[in-house]
């Protein structure tokens, strides 16, 4: 009872750090504003700052939550189902197949919107989750397989991304900046065009959290407990492509989010998934949005990309990750 | 030195394989020539016009090609069999991430090709030490330097991508034609210290150390057992394959999955197992200069880099393999 509240004390916590990162997202940029211009800017029409908070900072802000989040649960669920610490949406190649799927339709078919963005990487990230878990997934799997066949995906994928952009200089110019993962093109249209989708994601990852548990268990001990294992696996899997498929149509490919806070948030409430979720739905948006007013802070006068910013934080951790021994054997 | 009648094979048909498609790729251009008239011309004959045109614009662009696909194949060859892994490869393991890292940094400051080179050794190098210095505990062991791998892979994909905005955007097309890897344009200068590299590396590795890395394939254990010095020869094996990887990299780009292709190709041909060093450099040879000729000829009036060539051939690949080898249980 005692560590329920704790743990329920840590979520308060962790809430109030979001929100304080939050404050800090909408304040820091090229106009740096003091924190009694953010409250006017939000909630004073007349206020000078109105424009820029509500044009700019507070879609960008919404988004960075709404992907973070996404990422962060989408990285818990995928660890939890395949039973692999080094399961990451960036690594194994999911938002890599969102972004090949993207680069197709803003090359070939004309699309340049993020409302047609949206269904080509959801398709996308609907192939590479299937491919990748039947490739490296299931019986006998071990992290480094998984993290292999990722990487081979990743590097198919990437090559063909480039291709595209070779071949056709205008969609160069569009999607080299989209490719790093980046926040700065939010604005109002593309946060209520992946909302829904990245909304409807958490519901099924929530849903999923306690069969998952018993998952944990092996089949045989799931299905005594009343689970059904391959529901759950094809539930889990639906919500793995509409989190990483949203959040990667608004943003671009970001790595390491997804791998990064399940594994600190796991130091804190251990790996019951009724509490690892919550806390990653908060601490996610907090590293995305911290990593992103980071960039903006450190690029001055321009900005730093978030996708290049969580890839250099993201990257020592996973090679620590690797260093303690459980992880790097076969 | 043991040869397999059958490795012989393989390897001499597909240095004729290499032979024949140059033939055709110099005959081949603007001003096409037949191969009776390719081969007067190489031994000497011919128009001046067509000594020219031979040995100052198809000819260096052939050895490049020949060369590139000869270094990262044996590359290739010599990752899979130290990682003991079908999927050990430079693209795979941030060994040529590292590579483009440090030619992006030349575009988006400003330099010349030789630069720009120069700067995709020093990159690839640097990556390997810091691969190998990661990796290491207690020797360098094949799992741990796979994921090491991947995740530094996973950081310079960022920094790459980040470079790439940060260069106007004439350069960044430049930039990605180079990331794709290409052979146009390419003259002697770029030739020349692939030959040299090659030329010093290879028999240290055919010579030097094939033996000892088939018997590295049976464990360490075993290895040392039988006398060979495990953690001297990986180093010197590792840092043969970086090597070689950064310099065909400054010659035509991080051309992708030759490295990975060509060992898998060479080896369900001999049927042989263990690491086929040399016929595996002639069928990446073979491989590149093949792929450059359907690059250059593909699509009529529009000249591919080669790269997006071996990036779909590779891509196909790589997936039926994945699926093959899950199913055999050896990935």
């Amino acid at each position: 009872m005692r560590r329920r509240a704790a743990r329920a004390a840590g979520l308060l916590g962790a809430v109030a750090l979001l929100g304080v990162i939050l404050l800090l997202s909408i304040a820091v940029g090229a106009k740096s504003l003091p924190l009694t211009d953010v409250w006017s800017g939000l909630l004073d029409r007349d206020a000078t700052e109105y424009a820029v908070v509500h044009r700019m900072r507070l879609p960008r802000t919404l988004l960075g939550l709404l992907a973070g989040t996404a990422l962060g649960v989408a990285g818990a669920v995928m660890q939890a189902l395949t039973r692999n610490p080094l399961a990451d949406p960036g690594l194994l190649g999911i938002n890599a197949g969102a972004s090949a799927a993207v680069a197709t339709a803003a090359a070939f078919l004309g699309v340049t919107a993020i409302g047609g963005y949206v269904w080509f990487a959801l398709l996308g990230a609907a192939v590479v989750t299937a491919l990748v878990y039947a490739v490296g997934g299931g019986r006998g799997a071990t992290p480094a397989r998984l993290a292999l066949a990722g990487a081979a995906l990743n590097a198919t994928l990437y090559s063909y991304v480039s291709a595209v952009m070779l071949l056709d200089a205008a969609s160069l110019d569009r999607l080299r900046f989209w490719t790093v993962g980046s926040l700065a093109s939010a604005d109002a249209a593309t946060v209520t065009r992946v909302a829904p989708f990245i909304l409807a994601g958490l519901l099924v990852a929530l849903a999923a959290a306690r069969p998952l548990n018993a998952l944990a268990l092996g089949d045989d001990t799931a299905r005594a407990l009343g689970a059904r294992p391959a529901l759950i696996r094809a539930a889990v899997i639906v919500a793995v492509t509409l989190l990483c498929g949203a959040a990667t149509a608004a943003c671009g490919p970001i790595v390491f989010v997804g791998l990064l806070v399940p594994h600190l948030v796991r130091a804190l409430t251990g790996p019951d998934l009724r509490w690892l979720l919550p806390y990653c739905a908060v601490l996610a948006p907090a590293l995305l949005l911290g990593a992103d007013v980071l960039g903006r802070v450190l690029g001055r006068p321009g900005e730093l990309q978030v996708g290049m910013v969580t890839a250099v934080l993201g990257g020592p951790l996973f090679l620590w990750l690797v260093s303690r021994s459980r992880v790097a054997h076969p | 030195m043991r040869f397999r009648p059958r490795a012989l094979a393989v390897g001499a048909g597909a240095a004729l394989l290499a032979a024949g498609l140059g033939l055709v790729a110099i005959g081949s251009g603007d001003y096409p020539m037949g191969p009776a008239d390719v081969l007067r011309t190489l031994t000497g004959g011919g128009t001046p016009a067509e000594q020219f045109i031979v040995s100052e614009l198809r000819l260096p662009r052939l050895v490049t090609a020949l060369l590139v696909g000869a270094a990262l194949a044996l590359a290739g060859t010599i990752f899979q069999s130290l990682v003991r892994n079908p999927l050990g490869s430079p693209d795979i393991l941030g060994f040529t991430q590292g590579a483009s890292t440090g030619a992006l940094v030349v575009v988006v400051l400003g330099g010349s090709s030789l630069a720009l080179a120069g700067a995709a050794v020093v990159g690839g190098i640097a990556t390997g030490l810091v691969i190998y210095a990661l990796a290491w505990r207690r020797g360098v062991h094949g799992y741990r330097l796979i994921l090491v791998g991947i995740g530094v892979a996973a950081i310079l994909t960022g920094v790459n991508g980040y470079l790439l905005t940060r260069a106007p955007l004439m350069d960044a097309a430049r930039a990605v034609l180079w990331l794709t890897g290409s052979l146009d344009g390419r003259g002697w200068a770029n030739a020349g210290p692939l030959l040299v590299v090659t030329a010093v590396l290879a028999p240290v590795v055919l010579v030097g150390c094939a033996a000892a890395l088939r018997m590295m394939e049976l464990g360490d254990d075993t290895a040392s057992a039988l006398g060979v010095p495990v953690v001297r020869l990986r180093l010197v094996l590792l840092a043969s394959a970086v090597l070689l990887v950064s310099f065909a990299a400054a010659a035509a780009g991080p051309v992708s999955f030759v490295a990975l292709v060509a060992p898998h190709v060479t080896r369900r041909l001999t049927r042989a197992p263990g690491p086929n060093l040399l016929p595996s450099m002639a069928v990446g040879a073979a491989l590149l200069v093949g792929a450059d000729l359907l690059a250059q000829r593909a699509f009529a009036g529009h000249q591919l880099p080669v790269g997006v060539v071996t990036g779909v051939i590779g891509g196909g690949y790589l997936v039926w393999l994945l699926a093959v080898e899950r199913r055999a249980g050896r990935l």
